[in-house]
């Protein structure tokens, strides 16, 4: 099956590619990381965690949000979302080998990394975090594996299978609660001790998440010959909708409970986010960005007849991504951190070096991604063709039924 | 269908429940061990620091020094990579909860001394996902296994007390004369005060307390009714960093 992945047209191959250099340049740089410590990141004593657990904390979500089509397919059955499921567990397993990365790149000693199997600690929120991840990466890699493997054998999928992907959907919601849970029983960061954290974290994934699905329905419609059909992208819009509006209405509960307690270590962190404290105003403009962004969204998503214009639902896709991507992967960790525990109003800023290392990390979900699109789409009989050069041929298909 | 709803709901509420079911039998674990039993063998080491007394030593960094001194701390000119176990800030910083415009302005212009403050309830140990910071129950000190620690700094972002620092770069050039009975660390870790535990065990005082000319510090077993630790607690006001964390620090400032 994987040897799909090997025969691809020229377009392919330059993404591919590309992909590669991308993640060789990054790999350089985690090097001079690995040799010189993570003191060459932005990192510092105040503010200890940043821009890699950051897009863990994102990308968790993303992962999440692929029981967004295989629980109305597989639970109620909703056949619509037959085509795209695939698609969704693919997204779902680059996601978490991005998270992975993240928290490696992010260990001061990543080759004692296994002492987190050799000495369990199950109060430890980081341990469970390991356990939920690994094993969510472990169930949608079997899933996919044994339902694309019977689709190309033209069988239907064996009968045990079956538990398995309904386990793998409280199981996903598993991985972004305890992901919240990693900041949310903190005494010493009271911008993350709220009960909503969590909620909030599934809310904005299942938004992120499928707004991205959208997305790559939409590319693989104009690049390849797989065409999604309008129901499940029509369905899946309805659902970044409903997710982005909780979404807003949780971010907006904890705007009320800071200001209206006037609690000053609550508001200090929201103040510091939106307008800046002691003259420090390093997220300031992003948060607005994303305010905008989440508003814009908002608007193109509510009214039905924009949000059933594929055009104005690509961009409303966008924006809700970026803006959840600020929210999540710049805002919420850092600000944790601002003012310190002493009150202090630190700063932080990702390095070059750290921004090299990340650009890489997503370049290996992308490649991971597209991979294994690739297989399945071609296995389905969906031919990629490249649609650069006129008349290219369409690639062989010899593999489907063989 | 295989499953149906129902059974699904049953399969999700298993799941959440072991992991709760993880979690709680911890919480009540932890409870019954808290540090201050009374059957005579176990010591519960603590820390008085005389604000008064301090702040008469303007500029004094008597106890700073001889503690990085004798544990190999490296000394980085910059903030962001700091290392440090024991160290002055100001009022402001060490107890900006509990501050209000009338203070005795001496006492709130003098900087404090600020360590690890030993917790009875060490969030640190709780996140640590491979037991390198534990609390040992004979005396409760939090210790480190430097050894064990993989530098995912989940405890500096626990601590609400900003006493963990974690080796940015390599420490070994940036400590000034290595003193060669005490380990230095390495890149990738995170280290802390452990009360000088290597010297209690022959009997010594901590360096920082040994080093203070002015009788500014005290070390002692709040277990022992006898100790200078309990006759500074009985005798003068106290108190302690974050108490409503319920993290019982252990180290107590008299104002």
């Amino acid at each position: 099956m994987i040897e799909n992945a090997l025969t691809g047209s020229k377009r392919y191959w330059t993404w591919v590619g590309f992909l590669l250099v991308v993640i060789f340049i990054g790999f350089l740089f985690y090097l001079r990381q690995f040799h010189e410590g993570l003191g060459i990141t932005g990192l510092s004593r105040d503010i200890t965690w940043g821009f890699y657990i950051a897009q863990l904390t994102f990308l968790v979500g993303v992962a999440a949000s692929a029981v967004m089509v295989v629980l109305p397919y597989y639970l109620h059955n909703y056949k619509a979302f037959g085509k795209i499921t695939i698609l969704g567990e693919f997204l779902a397993i680059g996601s978490v080998v991005m998270c992975v990365l993240f928290v490696v790149v992010d260990l001061g000693q990543p080759f004692r990394a296994f002492n987190l199997f050799l000495y369990p600690t199950p109060n430890s929120m980081l341990f469970w975090d390991t356990i939920v991840l690994s094993g969510y990466l472990i169930l949608n890699a079997l899933i996919s594996v044994v339902t694309l493997s019977a689709e190309r054998k033209g069988i239907a999928p064996p009968n045990w299978i079956r538990p398995v992907i309904i386990f793998s959907i409280p199981w996903a919601v598993s991985i972004h609660t305890v992901t919240a849970f990693l900041y949310a029983g903190l005494g010493a960061r009271p911008f993350w001790m709220t009960a909503v954290l969590a909620p909030r974290f599934l809310a904005s994934a299942f938004a992120a998440g499928p707004a991205l699905l959208i997305l790559l329905c939409l590319l693989l419609r104009k690049i390849t010959k797989f065409n999604a059909g309008d129901e499940p992208i029509r369905k899946l819009s309805v659902i970044v909708t409903y997710a982005m509006i909780v979404n807003v209405f949780l971010v907006l509960m904890e705007f009320f409970t800071a200001f209206y307690s006037s609690i000053p270590e609550h508001t200090a962190h929201f103040k510091y986010m939106y307008f800046g404290l002691d003259g420090k105003a390093n997220l300031v403009p992003w948060m607005w960005t994303s305010v905008v962004l989440s508003i814009a969204a908002l608007a193109l998503l509510i009214v039905p007849k924009w949000r059933r214009n594929f055009k104005l639902l690509t961009v409303a896709c966008f924006a809700v991504f970026i803006g959840l991507w600020i929210d999540k992967g710049l805002g919420l960790i850092v600000t944790g951190f601002v003012p310190t525990v002493l009150g202090e109003v630190v700063e932080y800023a990702p390095t070059f070096p750290e921004i090299m290392i990340t650009i890489a990390i997503y370049a290996v979900g992308a490649l991971i991604v597209t991979v294994f699109y690739k297989v399945a789409l071609t296995v389905r009989g969906e031919i990629i063709y490249d649609r650069i050069k006129p008349g290219a041929k369409p690639q062989s298909v010899e593999t489907i039924g063989s | 269908m295989g499953i149906d709803r129902r059974g699904f709901l049953k399969v999700s509420g298993l799941t959440v429940l072991g992991i709760a079911s993880g979690k709680a039998s911890e919480t009540f674990a932890s409870s019954d061990s808290h540090g201050h039993t009374s059957d005579g063998t176990t010591k519960r080491y603590a820390m008085v620091i005389d604000l008064q007394l301090c702040k008469e030593q303007e500029g004094c960094t008597d106890c700073v020094n001889a503690c990085h001194h004798v544990h190999n701390v490296p000394e980085f000119d910059n903030r962001k990579d700091e290392v440090k176990w024991i160290w002055k800030d100001s009022f402001h910083h060490a107890f900006h909860e509990q501050e209000h415009h009338y203070l005795d302005k001496d006492i709130v212009n003098h900087p404090v001394l600020l360590l690890c403050n030993h917790c009875d309830n060490p969030p640190c140990v709780q996140v640590c996902p491979t037991k390198a910071t534990f609390k040992r129950e004979s005396d409760g000190i939090v210790m480190m296994d430097w050894h064990r620690c993989i530098g995912c700094r989940y405890c500096v972002v626990a601590c609400p007390y900003g006493s963990r620092s974690f080796n940015w770069r390599d420490p070994r050039p940036h400590i000034e004369e290595v003193v060669d009975d005490f380990p230095t660390r390495t890149r990738g870790v995170v280290e802390k005060c452990t009360f000088c535990e290597e010297r209690i065990f022959e009997g010594r005082p901590p360096a920082c307390v040994e080093a203070c000319k002015h009788g500014a510090m005290a070390f002692g077993d709040l277990e022992d009714p006898e100790s200078r630790v309990r006759e500074l607690l009985r005798d003068r006001f106290s108190i302690r960093r974050k108490p409503a964390l319920g993290t019982e620090p252990e180290v107590y400032y008299l104002v």
